[in-house]
C-alpha cells in the first residue's frame, strides 16, 4: 500500500466511524417536539417527547413531601396530563407556558423528566399586585422566625 | 442630549470606518502610504469615537437615563451601582457595542504594533478589520440602536434580569468577546495573505502571538460561563450543552485546530490551503455564534431577541464566506504544499489527525445545534437532540485527542523510528497502564473515568519525561537545577507554554471526569428540625428567614450539615423576589472543596416556615475545572511572551 492509499483510507475509516457515530447519536437520543393536539392524536409510548404549552389554570398540584407534581399542558385545543417527581423550577407556574421532557406513559399520562420553564425575556413592569404579595411573605416570615 | 451625541458619535465612527477601509484598500494596491496612513488615522477615530459612545452609555446607565429605551430596559433605580455598568453589556444592543469597542481596540493595536514591520500584508489586514467593525457599527444604527429613545419617558426601568447580577457577568463577556473579536485579527492577516497572493508562512507568524491571546481569551470566557451556570442557575451543573454555549465552543474548536495546525505550516511547508480554510472558519463561526444567539432561531435559555438582526449577521456571514471562497479560487494553485507527509508514524500526521478530531467535535457540535432546524426543514418535524447526542458523539474524539496531546509533542518529525517512540514514549505508556490498573484496584467501577484518567496520567507522564530530559541537557552544560528549568521555560516559551496549557487541560479534565463519574443528589422536603443524609452529610432543616435587599426580598433556608469529620456548618439557599419577576430566582449555597463540594438548591417552601423542599448535590472535582482554568492562564501567560530562541 503506498503512503497515499494508507492515508485515504485511514481518513475513509475516520469518516465511517464519525458517520455511524453521529447516526446512532441522533437515533437514540432524538426528541421530538410537540404540542399537546399533536400527542393526544397520535401517542406513541416510549418515545421521547417535549411536549410545549401553558400550565392550565386549576391543575397545578405540589405534594412537597412526596415531590409529586401534576399539572396539566394546553395548547387551547387539547390538554394533557403531566406527572413529575421534584420541585417545580424557577419561572414555573400556573398560566405561564412550559416546556416538558419525557414519555408518554400507557396509564394516559406524559411522564416528565425534566421541566423547561420558558423564559420570557419580557419582564412584567413593577406593579402593585406582586410588591405587596413580596411584601406580605417578608412580614408572614418574619412573624414565623420569631 | 447626550444620546443623540451618542448615536451621531456612531454614525460618525460608522463614516471613518468605511472611509479607512477604502483607503487602506486603495492605497495598498495603488502603493500610495498616504491613503494608508489616513486610514490608519481612521483607525484611531473610530477607536476614539466608540470610546465615546460607550462611554456615554455607561453615563446614561449611571444616571438612569430612562429616555433611552435600552437604558429602561436593563435597569432599575434599584440596581447596584456595580450591575449598573454591567447591565451596559446585559442585552443585545449594549453587547454590540461592547463587541465593536473590543474589535475597534484591536484594529487599533494591530495598526500600532505591524504599521512598520508587516510590510505588503498590513494595509490590507487593516481594510479587513475596518470592514469589519463598519458592519458592527452599521448594526447599531440599524437593527440594534443602543440610544434610541423611549416616548413617554417611564419613570421607573424594568431591571436587569436577575440571573446576570452576578460578578461572573462582569468578566463572562469581556473574556468571551475578547476571544471571539481576538480572532478577527489573524483571519483578517489571512485574507490579506491570499489578496496579495503571499500565502507563505508570513502571515501566521505575524499572528501567531494574537491567535494565542484569542484562544486564551476564548478558554477564559467558556470557564467563567462555566462557573457562572455553576454557582448562579442553580441545576447543579456547568455545561449543558445549550446552543449559546454551543456557539462558542465551536470556534474554540476550529481555533484550537488552527493553533496546532499552523505548526506544520511553519516547518514543513504544508496545508497551506487547510490553515487558511480553518481560520476562515473559526472566523465564520464567531458570527454564526453570534446571529445564532442573537436572531432568535433556536429557542434556548439565554437568547435574547429576534428582530432583524438575524437577517443582518446572516448576510455578512454570507458575504465573508463567498468573499473568502472567491479568494481562495483566485489563489488555488499557489496554495499546493512545498513539503509532503513522509510517514503515517510523524508528528505531522499526528497533528494532522489531531485536526481532524478537532474539526469533527465543531461538525458535530454545529450538527446537533442546527439539527432542530434540519429536521424541520427536511421532514417537517422538530426534532432536537440534547446533551446526550453530544456527549455519546464527543466523548470518544475528546479521549482520542488527549491520547494525541501525550503523543504530538513528542513524536518525531517526518518519521518516527522504533527507537524514538521506545525512549518517548515507552515510560508514559507503562505510567498510563500502572494508573488503569491501580484505578481498578481502588474500586472504580467506570470503565469511562479509568480510561480518562490513565489517559490523564500517560500525557502527564510525557510532558514531565521530557521537561526532565531537557532539564538533564542543561545541567550536562553545568546549570543548576532550577536556573536549568527557568532558562528552558522562558528560552523555548512557545513550546513549554504549551505543555503548561496541555497540563490545565488534564486537570480540567480531571474535573469533568470526576463530575459526571461520582457525583450524587437527592431531593427531599424536611419540616423543621428533620434530617436526611446524602454521601455521609447529614443535614438537617432549621428554618426560613426573610430578608429585604436594595433591590429584593430574599428568604433563607437555614440548613446544619454535618459530616463524620469535620465539625458542623451552616448553609444559606434562598430564594430571591424580585418585584419586576414573574417568579423567584434561586440562590445558591455552596462549599467548594478539592475533593467535593456541597450543593445546595432550595426549592418550594411552606410560608410559615414550618417546611421547605431542598435539592442537595455533592459534585465531586469540580474545582479541579475552575483550577485548570488558572493552569492555562499561566501557560497562555508564558506562551505569549515573545520567543527568545536560543541561538
Amino acid at each position: 500500500m503506498t503512503r497515499r492509499r494508507k492515508f485515504v483510507a485511514g481518513g475513509v475509516v475516520i469518516g465511517v466511524a464519525l458517520a455511524y457515530m453521529i447516526y446512532a447519536g441522533v437515533t437514540q437520543s432524538a426528541v421530538y417536539f410537540v404540542t399537546p393536539a399533536e400527542l393526544q392524536s397520535a401517542p406513541a409510548a416510549g418515545k421521547a417527547y417535549r411536549l410545549g404549552g401553558m400550565v392550565a389554570p386549576g391543575s397545578l398540584k405540589w405534594e412537597p413531601r412526596t415531590l409529586d407534581l401534576t399539572f396539566s399542558l394546553t395548547d387551547g385545543r387539547a390538554t394533557v396530563p403531566v406527572r413529575h417527581k421534584g420541585t417545580p423550577p424557577d419561572l414555573f407556574g400556573e398560566g405561564r407556558g412550559a416546556v416538558v421532557e419525557g414519555r408518554w406513559e400507557p396509564g394516559g399520562y406524559f411522564k416528565s423528566s425534566l421541566i423547561l420553564a420558558k423564559h420570557s425575556e419580557e419582564y412584567k413592569a413593577p406593579h402593585d399586585a406582586t410588591e405587596a404579595s413580596s411584601k406580605e411573605l417578608l412580614r408572614t416570615l418574619r412573624k414565623a422566625g420569631q | 442630549m447626550i444620546p443623540e451625541i451618542g448615536y451621531g458619535g456612531l454614525i460618525a465612527a460608522l463614516a471613518l470606518a468605511v472611509f479607512g477601509s477604502v483607503a487602506a484598500g486603495v492605497g495598498a494596491r495603488t502603493r500610495r502610504s498616504e491613503l494608508v496612513q489616513s486610514a490608519q488615522h481612521a483607525a484611531i477615530g473610530v477607536f476614539v469615537l466608540v470610546t465615546l459612545c460607550f462611554a456615554l452609555l455607561v453615563y446614561a446607565f449611571l444616571t438612569f437615563d430612562f429616555s433611552v429605551r435600552y437604558v429602561a430596559l436593563n435597569t432599575n433605580l434599584g440596581t447596584p451601582f456595580y450591575y449598573r455598568i454591567t447591565a451596559v453589556w446585559g442585552a443585545l444592543e449594549g453587547s454590540i457595542i461592547l463587541w465593536t469597542w473590543m474589535l475597534a481596540l484591536y484594529t487599533m493595536i494591530v495598526m500600532l504594533r505591524h504599521r512598520q514591520t508587516s510590510g505588503d500584508l498590513y494595509p490590507w489586514a487593516l481594510t479587513t478589520m475596518l470592514g469589519i467593525v463598519a458592519f458592527f457599527l452599521l448594526v447599531m444604527t440599524i437593527p440594534a440602536p443602543p440610544f434610541e429613545r423611549l416616548s413617554p419617558i417611564p419613570l421607573e426601568g424594568r431591571g436587569l434580569n436577575p440571573l446576570l447580577q452576578d460578578t461572573g457577568m462582569i468578566t463572562h463577556p469581556i473574556a468571551l468577546y475578547l476571544g471571539f473579536t481576538g480572532f478577527t485579527v489573524p483571519f483578517a492577516f489571512s485574507l490579506a495573505a491570499l489578496i496579495t497572493g503571499r500565502v507563505g508562512d508570513e502571515w501566521i507568524t505575524t499572528t501567531r502571538r494574537w491567535t494565542i491571546v484569542a484562544w486564551y481569551f476564548l478558554s477564559l470566557g467558556l470557564l467563567i460561563g462555566g462557573w457562572w451556570s455553576y454557582h448562579v442557575l442553580g441545576w447543579g451543573g456547568y455545561w449543558a450543552w445549550d446552543p449559546v454555549e454551543n456557539a462558542a465552543f465551536m470556534p474554540w474548536l476550529t481555533g484550537t485546530a488552527f493553533l496546532h495546525s499552523v505548526m506544520i505550516q511553519e516547518r514543513r511547508r504544508m496545508l497551506k490551503l487547510w490553515n487558511i480554510s480553518l481560520i476562515i472558519l473559526t472566523f465564520g463561526l464567531t458570527l454564526f455564534g453570534t446571529f445564532l444567539t442573537r436572531s432568535g432561531v433556536i429557542a434556548s435559555v439565554h437568547a435574547f431577541t429576534q428582530g432583524s438582526i438575524g437577517a443582518f449577521f446572516l448576510g455578512f456571514l454570507a458575504l465573508v464566506v463567498l468573499t473568502a471562497l472567491t479568494l481562495l479560487a483566485w489563489r488555488w494553485d499557489r496554495l499546493h504544499a512545498q513539503g509532503e507527509l513522509d510517514s503515517v508514524v510523524s508528528r505531522e500526521s499526528v497533528f494532522l489527525l489531531n485536526n481532524v478530531f478537532l474539526v469533527a467535535a465543531a461538525f458535530t457540535v454545529f450538527f446537533g445545534t442546527v439539527f432542530p432546524l434540519l429536521s424541520e426543514a427536511v421532514r417537517g418535524v422538530k426534532v432536537s437532540v440534547g446533551a446526550p447526542f453530544f456527549n455519546q458523539v464527543n466523548i470518544p474524539l475528546f479521549l482520542a485527542l488527549i491520547f494525541l496531546m501525550g503523543v504530538g509533542p513528542l513524536i518525531a518529525w517526518r518519521r518516527a523510528s522504533a527507537d524514538n517512540l521506545k525512549r518517548n514514549f515507552l515510560a508514559p505508556v507503562v505510567i498510563g497502564v500502572v494508573a488503569a490498573l491501580v484505578l481498578r484496584l481502588l474500586g472504580i467501577a467506570s470503565a469511562l473515568a479509568v480510561l480518562a484518567l490513565a489517559l490523564t496520567v500517560f500525557v502527564a507522564a510525557s510532558i514531565t519525561v521530557d521537561f526532565v530530559r531537557a532539564t538533564r541537557a542543561r545541567r550536562r552544560l553545568g546549570e543548576a537545577v532550577l536556573p536549568a528549568m527557568g532558562g528552558l521555560l522562558l528560552r523555548h516559551n512557545r513550546r513549554y507554554g504549551g505543555f503548561v496549557i496541555h497540563l490545565g487541560i488534564l486537570v480540567i479534565t480531571l474535573g469533568i471526569t470526576g463530575s459526571h463519574a461520582w457525583s450524587v443528589q437527592t431531593e427531599t422536603t424536611l419540616k423543621r428540625g428533620e434530617a436526611a443524609e446524602l454521601a455521609g452529610y447529614r443535614f438537617r432543616f432549621d428554618g426560613l428567614s426573610a430578608t429585604e435587599e436594595s433591590n429584593h426580598v430574599k428568604v433563607s433556608g437555614f440548613f446544619t450539615v454535618s459530616n463524620g469529620r469535620a465539625g458542623a456548618m451552616t448553609l444559606q439557599p434562598a430564594r430571591k423576589f424580585y418585584p419586576q419577576e414573574q417568579a423567584p430566582i434561586a440562590y445558591v449555597d455552596y462549599r467548594l472543596g478539592l475533593k467535593e463540594d456541597l450543593y445546595l438548591v432550595l426549592g418550594d417552601f411552606a410560608r410559615d416556615g414550618s417546611q421547605a423542599t431542598v435539592k442537595v448535590q455533592v459534585n465531586r472535582l469540580v474545582s479541579w475545572i475552575w483550577i485548570g482554568g488558572l493552569v492555562l492562564t499561566l501557560g497562555a501567560a508564558l506562551a505569549i511572551l515573545p520567543e527568545r530562541r536560543a541561538r
